[in-house]
């Protein structure tokens, strides 16, 4: 790892980094904004993410990286190299362990204990930028708690559908405060945020925010008495671990309409795959 | 100039240092041991001095009543310009009441308060609540400024305003992020 600092930033990138991500932490749901850095990738790949990871980062640290649960795509094995050359730390793809996980659209299926750390790469912090494109006006409703205007799209999304029609980066509330963004996961994976034992850290580097979830905080998913949050999970078992309770990518196999459905935690799927061939 | 060292290594301490304060602060009232510098200068406990050095520099500004080898101290490692109570984002043992608390759209610059007391013992004492903390956390503080739970009260009505205060005891922190509810046990 000659020829960079360890993990990279420059050490007062990293202090200015760590307060940003204290302030997050002290703030539940609340979104800093902090001095996002120029990294050797481009925006949209990750640099949040990566840029809370380097200022958490030590020696000791094993990391994870998947990219919609997949250790093996592109970006997730880019990202370890990269972390593998300028911290010279540990990489791993099992999810029991690893210290600190980032991620990309995905909480693992299994779940995350108090000493680890999950880190979100986040493309679109604001979850009223859509319905609110001024940002001026949109720190005035968080400043108010004044979430009306996303109710009011949810209930439309009721009339127009019949149901809510939102299946990813569905709106949560944190610690019954602030409206999050919970980056684009699947709604599957919301009920996941509440209360986890492990502490979750979000970083968007092109929009400049870092917000955190402390463990074992509150984060609800945005629904109504009568429409109450219902996680969306396709019908179908994991082909090749057979699994009907986690998260499955729909793949195509031919050009003549042909598909399966295989879990998208490629590490929980290898594991269940591992567990069912020992059985037998 | 000051003689007194900086952290050993200024890049591994300070990342360990700063992992144990990230600890400290997502679980309210757990105490965390430090990697201090080889020697702390006169006016400053050894986890108050990692901690400036941690968290604190020249874009920051700080309030610190440490005597003049402290001041000196704090320029030459952490350059930080040494600003009134009420201007600092860092603070070190002042009244909870005089820190800035930040506005409704802006909370996070509510500043940190750095609080050195006599010892930090989890398991009895304070009970804390809210977010990091599972049930119930249990810490006792011996030698908080008097009035300061009266204090915290008074800052918990400010939410999402607020200070958040990292108590000190030797070589060991604990931490009550603003979000924390503080019963006497």
């Amino acid at each position: 790892m000659s020829g960079y600092n360890f993990a990279y930033l420059d050490e007062s990138t990293k202090r200015m980094i760590r307060r940003a991500i204290l302030k997050a932490v002290a703030i539940p749901g609340h979104q800093v904004p902090f001095g996002s850095r120029e990294m050797p990738l481009p925006y949209g790949w990750g640099t949040g993410g990566i840029q809370v990871t380097a200022a958490i980062l030590g020696p000791a640290d094993v990391l994870k990286v998947i990219d919609q649960g997949s250790d093996d795509t592109t970006n997730a094995v880019s990202i370890r190299a990269f972390f593998r050359r300028t911290a010279g730390i540990a990489t791993t793809e099992s999810t029991a362990e690893a210290s600190i996980i980032q991620t990309r659209h995905r909480i693992p299926e299994r779940a995350l204990r108090e000493d680890q750390i999950l880190v979100y790469q986040v493309p679109i912090p604001e979850p009223l930028g859509r319905l609110e494109p001024r940002i001026a006006e949109t720190r005035r409703m968080h400043a108010m708690a004044d979430y009306g205007l996303m109710h009011v799209k949810l209930y439309e999304d009721i009339a127009r559908h019949g149901h809510i029609a939102t299946s990813y980066s569905y709106p949560v509330m944190v610690n019954g405060r602030y409206l999050m963004s919970p980056s684009p996961i699947p709604a599957f994976d919301n009920p996941k945020m509440d209360r986890m034992p492990a502490l979750q850290l979000f970083g968007a580097g092109r929009e400049k925010r870092i917000y955190a979830v402390p463990p074992y905080t509150s984060v609800k998913s945005l629904d109504f008495d009568d429409h109450p949050f219902r996680p969306i999970r396709a019908p179908h078992a994991c082909e090749l671990c057979g699994s009907r309770d986690t998260y499955l990518d729909e793949v195509l196999t031919d050009d003549v309409g042909g598909r399966i459905f295989v879990c998208s935690d490629t590490d929980f799927c290898a594991e269940r795959q591992a567990m069912k061939e020992a059985a037998e | 100039m000051t003689t007194f060292p900086g952290f050993a290594d200024p890049v591994l301490d300070g990342q360990a240092a700063f992992r144990a304060v990230l600890q400290a602060m997502s679980r309210p009232g757990l105490v965390q041991r430090l990697p201090v510098p080889p020697e702390a200068p006169p006016g400053l406990s050894p986890a108050a001095a990692a901690l400036l050095l941690t968290l604190v520099d020249a874009t920051t500004p700080l309030c610190l009543d440490a005597g003049a080898e402290a001041e000196a101290w704090v320029r030459f490692h952490c350059g930080a310009p040494l600003a009134e109570v009420g201007a600092a984002d860092f603070v070190l043992n002042a009244p909870l009441r005089a820190l800035s608390p930040g506005n409704e759209e802006e909370p996070e610059r509510g500043a940190t308060l750095i609080l050195e007391v006599s010892a930090l013992e989890e398991g009895a004492g304070w009970r804390l609540t809210g977010p990091g903390i599972e049930h119930l956390h249990r810490l006792r503080v011996a030698g908080a400024p008097e009035g300061f739970l009266a204090d915290w009260a008074a800052n918990r009505l400010r939410a999402p305003c607020g200070v958040d205060v990292i108590l000190c005891a030797g070589d060991v922190i604990a931490a009550l992020p603003r979000s924390v509810a503080i019963e006497e046990g």
